[in-house]
């Protein structure tokens, strides 16, 4: 029920958002397409912690930064190396330490995102990685996202 | 408008249009597949925060700059998604990558 | 200024479409290709404020899920050279 009503309240807060005409008709309208939308949602049961991770979202106010700074720091990386040619792609096997699916999927997706680093493959708490060089490779290895993300998983 | 976050702004855009560069000169310098994906990855990030990041810059405090907000956010919260298909794809149709030496692990 | 952008998103675009045209593999154009809209995104966002209509954010937000699902669409229809039907269950 929590899920519900803060999951209305975001697709109205988007709906506003995105209007910009607020008129009573046009409200009216927006009021009707949420209620449609979580109508919807509810039908395909995926108002729960993994559909709607609201409860992840304060901490993300520490995890979202940090994750920047990383992606700053790796995209400054691997445009040295487009211009120098110096690369060593390896694969990288670890596992996800994570205790819930939802967690290992926002690992994953960090280590995707943070260029140098593609998961190839995810089964289980396999994780399969290409790297762009061996150095990147034992640095991912080394687990500091790993910890990171466990932290924040953590905090439900 | 400040002079200063106008400047600000276009050296957001300049760098963002430089790494998209970069992205695309990797696209075509990489070697293999694989590495290709890692190019890919600096335009669908840095350049995209950079550029819209610039674009916030000049639009100030209005409704377009929750648009450009939601843009980016949808841009970081799908791109890896793809990229991560991509890749998946590519390795169950069994695409071979050119790589020296053993596999990394974390035991 | 706005203009310098633009030029500069579709000579990148331009790099992009090299390698989609080049491959060798389906999946290096598939992945220009995605590459391609993540810049036309940008592009839309440049050019909005170039012709100072910003409206065009929305089709750009737009354009960001359609090159998504699109991306998606065209990696099964290569897998299974077919939209239509559900994938068939992993290990097949």
């Amino acid at each position: 029920m929590k899920k519900t009503v803060s999951l209305t309240l975001m697709l109205f807060a988007l709906w506003l958002l995105w209007s910009g005409i607020y008129t009573f008709m046009i409200t009216s309208f927006g009021v009707a397409s949420v209620i449609l939308c979580v109508w919807l949602a509810h039908r395909m049961n995926i108002v729960d912690s993994e559909g709607h991770p609201a409860h992840l979202a304060l901490a993300h106010i520490t995890y979202g930064p940090w994750l920047l700074w990383q992606i700053v720091l790796a995209n400054i990386d691997v445009s040295k190396r487009v211009l120098s040619g110096n690369i060593n792609p390896c694969w990288v096997r670890i596992k996800a330490p994570q205790k819930t699916p939802l967690g290992r999927v926002i690992y994953a997706n960090s280590i995707t995102l943070t260029p140098g680093t593609t998961t190839v493959q995810l089964s289980g708490d396999e994780l399969l990685v290409h790297t762009i060089h061996r150095e990147v490779g034992e640095d991912l290895a080394r687990g500091a996202m790993a910890s990171r993300v466990s932290k924040l998983e953590g905090q439900d | 408008m400040g002079g200063v976050v106008d400047i600000l702004s276009w050296i957001c855009i300049g760098g963002g249009l430089f790494f998209s560069l970069m992205g695309g000169i990797g696209l075509l310098r990489f070697p293999d597949f694989y590495a290709r994906c890692h190019a890919a990855g600096i335009t669908d990030t840095l350049g995209s925060i950079l550029i819209l990041s610039g674009l916030m810059l000049q639009t100030g405090i209005e409704l377009n700059l929750a648009r450009l907000i939601l843009i980016l956010l949808f841009l970081l919260f799908t791109s890896p998604v793809a990229g991560h298909a991509i890749a998946r794809a590519a390795h169950q149709h069994g695409l071979e990558a050119q790589v020296d030496g053993e596999d990394v692990t974390d035991a | 200024m706005f203009v310098v952008a633009s030029i500069g998103i579709l000579v990148c675009m331009s790099l992009a479409l090299v390698r989609a045209a080049k491959g060798p593999t389906v999946f290096d154009r598939i992945l220009a290709v995605n590459n391609m809209g993540t810049k036309t995104v940008l592009l839309i966002a440049v050019l909005g404020y170039l012709t100072g209509r910003p409206d065009f954010l929305d089709l750009a937000m737009i354009y960001v899920l359609i090159n998504f699902i699109g991306t998606f669409a065209i990696l099964k229809f290569v897998k299974y050279g077919d939209l239509a039907q559900a994938a068939p269950p992993e290990g097949e």
